[in-house]
């Protein structure tokens, strides 16, 4: 068996990522969005605490508390804003938000 | 003092008749006008005559003028019209009505009102069978009031008035018979070149206000006498020259004489009268008059003497050939008056002078003698038909001769002394070089005894060669006409007497009474009528007295051998000799064609008018089309200019330069609208290609 290196998790950390960031692009429902959003910034934890147990320190750790309490703040908001967009257009449909539409 | 303190009756006795005939003319019987009229002038010749026996005892020989003014009509008073003379000194501008008697105008008023009143008395006769009868006598008055007004005025303005009024009185009375198209033709003809020297006469007055400051005459040659002005001055002598012009218009001299032959086609008492006894003269007078200023002015009085020598030989070779008697009387007269300026030209005013005075007499007597002669002829006035009417009317024939004596200059009737002074006087004012002015004026005497020697023969002679009709009507004139004839006839052979030369032992009584007219203080003239001639001047003149009188011989015998004996159709002796000379004179030199190409624009080439006519019209032409053209022109452009000018500001300053970059703006905000759908997730993807973008350039960094 090959020995799990960084790199592997790094990997994972983009696959993550990059799953994430076609749920930002392309999916319908709002909250699937706002749940994608989450996805790309665990990937981004992942990735800093692949980095901290490479270099042995707890930095790439001390960081990823930071993140999740950032990612926690930004679903309150987000969710409120959902409500609010909810309470408007009584549809969660992203496609619906298009009042800057030429 | 009683008749010379009332003056200004006689010319208004005339006047009187003429404004009876304005009002009531028209309702009056042939009596009553005659008794009016002829009354009227009668009255004014004998008030002339007892005026000037008290002048005469008044002024004692001195010459002293008479004046008398009656109303001030232009001038001071309370209204003031003062200006400025040359000099710079203020002058009133006055010209009142005011009458002067002094010899020169004593003589004139009264030939005027004698001739006058004799005419009017033929004129009874004479216009008793023609309509208008009261109009004829009404102008006819008119005329002698305004003749009256012109010789005894004090200035030249009253002067002026008389000249206007004669020339329009010769208007009326050419224009008589005004249904003839040629009467009212030859009218308008005399009246318009008469103004043209009224024109000059004007000008010349004026000139001579601004320089001397009065009109008086009594001032002006004071002023001119006084010695202050040189002579020669430029600006005496222009005032003569158009002066002069006037006098040539009224007593038609070249270039403006065309019309008194035209002026035959009035009344033959209206030729008698006006167009030979007295209007023509006016011309002679206004000269004479001014002899102070004209002696001051060599060169003008050289041009009148050109003029008038000219004048008569012109006129005389004209007078050959022309075959209307009244017409060769008309030429006649031209010439004679060319006589009189040629000796006003050379300095010897009272032979000019008495030359008037004679020729008013024969010459009145030769057209009321023709007038005679037509009514004999139940109107007919060519030679050609005429013929040996001596036996048939004898007193108009033997009145008629002695007239045509006397204008040939044989003595010892009048035309002799009148004539042969003046023919002296040029031939002295030569000085010695060759005598052209005596030579013309002998040429002159040659033609005219020849040309009236042949009207005689012509009418009263040879064969008669009237159709029968007429010649059985032939028959003398009435009293009324015979008796002035009569009367004239004894004037032209005493009249003579009164001015008979030094030379032939007479005592000039006519010279020393103009004398005091005609004394000038600086004298530059060539002849001196009163220096008496030395023993061997006395032969000179006896010699070309002898000349002269040989001439009017040979030209009466000349005329005689080819007329007096004139069958049906007698050949003319110049025709046969020179035909185209002949051609020349019969048309009268072509002058009034020449002034038809010339001045009155009659003939066209094509559409385009001659002479100065055309000149007007082409300067009208020119500009109307080019000069209005123009100013159109640049008015056009203007408003082109303007038309363009919003065109490009609408067009291209507002659309291409304001519009268009708004159109430009929208044209690409179009396309770039439809990028922006509104999608979030489209932002989404925008931003992360953004990003892929950065890091795949880093990595190939």
């Amino acid at each position: 068996m090959v020995p799990i290196s960084t790199l592997h998790y790094l990997v994972v950390a983009a696959a993550l990522f990059v799953l994430g960031v076609i749920g930002v692009l392309t999916r319908r429902n709002v909250v699937i969005v706002l749940m994608s959003i989450e996805l790309i910034l665990n990937a981004v934890n992942l990735n800093l605490v692949a980095f901290s147990r490479m270099w042995g320190n707890l930095h790439g750790q001390v960081f990823s508390i930071f993140i999740v309490v950032d990612a926690a703040a930004e679903a309150a908001v987000g969710l409120g804003i959902l409500i609010a967009f909810f309470r408007n257009k009584e549809t969660i449909n992203v496609d619906e938000i298009d009042l800057l539409k030429w | 003092m009683l008749f010379l303190n009332h003056i200004w009756l006689i010319p208004l006795f005339p006047a009187f008749g003429a404004a009876v005939m304005f009002f009531f003319g028209r309702r009056m019987q042939k009596a009553a006008v005659s008794a009016v009229c002829v009354g009227a002038v009668v009255v004014a010749f004998a008030f002339a005559c007892f005026t000037v026996v008290e002048y005469t005892q008044l002024a004692h020989g001195t010459g002293q003028p008479f004046e008398k003014v009656v109303y001030t009509w232009l001038g001071s008073g309370d209204a003031h019209l003062s200006f400025l003379k040359r000099d710079g000194t203020a002058a009133q501008f006055n010209a009142d009505v005011g009458f002067l008697l002094d010899p020169l105008s004593a003589i004139w008023l009264l030939f005027v009102t004698g001739v006058g009143m004799l005419i009017h008395i033929y004129s009874v006769g004479y216009m008793a069978h023609e309509g208008g009868y009261y109009r004829f006598f009404g102008y006819l008055n008119l005329f002698m009031f305004s003749m009256l007004t012109l010789v005894l005025a004090n200035n030249y303005v009253l002067l002026f008035v008389g000249w206007e009024g004669v020339g329009l009185c010769s208007y009326l009375l050419i224009g008589f018979y005004f249904h003839r198209k040629s009467a009212s033709d030859a009218a308008n003809k005399a009246f318009i070149v008469n103004r043209i020297g009224d024109a000059g006469f004007l000008l010349g007055m004026f000139t001579l206000v601004w320089y001397l400051g009065s009109f008086r005459f009594i001032d002006v040659n004071a002023a001119a006498r006084s010695g202050h002005f040189a002579i020669g001055d430029p600006i005496l002598t222009a005032a003569a020259l158009l002066l002069f012009v006037g006098a040539c218009g009224k007593s038609a001299q070249i270039p403006l004489y065309v019309w008194l032959p035209d002026a035959m086609e009035g009344p033959t008492p209206v030729s008698a009268l006006i167009h030979a006894a007295t209007m023509v003269t006016a011309g002679v007078y206004m000269v004479a008059r001014s002899n102070a200023i004209f002696v001051l002015a060599p060169t003008a009085m050289k041009t009148v003497a050109i003029i008038g020598a000219l004048t008569a030989i012109f006129a005389a070779s004209i007078g050959l050939v022309q075959n209307d008697i009244k017409r060769v009387l008309a030429y006649s007269t031209v010439s004679q008056l060319g006589y009189m300026f040629l000796a006003l030209g050379v300095g010897a005013f009272a032979a000019g002078v008495f030359h008037v005075f004679t020729h008013a007499f024969f010459k009145a007597l030769l057209f009321l003698g023709s007038g005679s002669v037509i009514h004999a002829m139940s109107g007919e006035q060519d030679m050609r038909n005429m013929g040996n009417l001596r036996g048939r009317i004898p007193t108009t024939f033997k009145t008629m001769f002695v007239a045509t004596l006397a204008i040939a200059g044989i003595p010892p009737l009048a035309g002799f002394f009148s004539k042969d002074e003046i023919l002296w006087q040029a031939w002295r004012s030569a000085e010695g070089g060759i005598p052209y002015l005596w030579l013309i004026g002998f040429g002159t005497a040659l033609m005219t005894a020849f040309y009236m020697a042949r009207l005689i023969f012509l009418t009263f002679y040879g064969q008669p060669r009237m159709s029968h009709e007429v010649e059985h009507h032939i028959h003398e004139s009435p009293k009324s006409m015979t008796g002035p004839l009569v009367v004239l006839a004894i004037c032209s052979v005493c009249a003579g007497w009164l001015g008979v030369p030094a030379s032939l032992g007479g005592s000039n009584a006519f010279g020393k009474f103009l004398d005091p007219v005609f004394a000038h203080g600086a004298s530059a003239l060539p002849a001196e009528p009163q220096e008496p001639a030395g023993e061997e001047h006395r032969g000179l003149e006896w010699g070309l007295m002898a000349l002269s009188v040989g001439a009017a011989v040979v030209g009466g015998g000349w005329a005689y051998h080819h007329y007096a004996r004139a069958g049906k159709d007698y050949p003319e002796p110049i025709a046969v000799a020179a035909p185209s000379l002949y051609a020349v004179l019969f048309n009268k030199w072509f002058v009034d064609e020449a002034y038809d190409y010339a001045f009155t624009g009659r003939r066209k080439v094509g559409d385009i008018r001659l002479g100065v006519m055309g000149a007007g019209e082409a300067s009208s032409w020119f500009d109307e089309k080019i000069i209005d053209g123009t100013v159109n022109g640049a008015g056009w452009t203007t408003r082109a200019v303007a038309t363009l000018s919003t065109w490009w500001d609408k067009w291209i300053i507002d659309g291409v330069g304001v519009n268009g970059p708004a159109i430009l703006a929208r044209m690409i905000s179009y396309p770039t609208r439809l990028l922006e759908w509104g999608l979030v997730q489209w932002y989404a993807l925008v931003m992360v290609a953004g990003l892929l973008g950065f890091a795949v350039y880093y990595v190939w960094k």
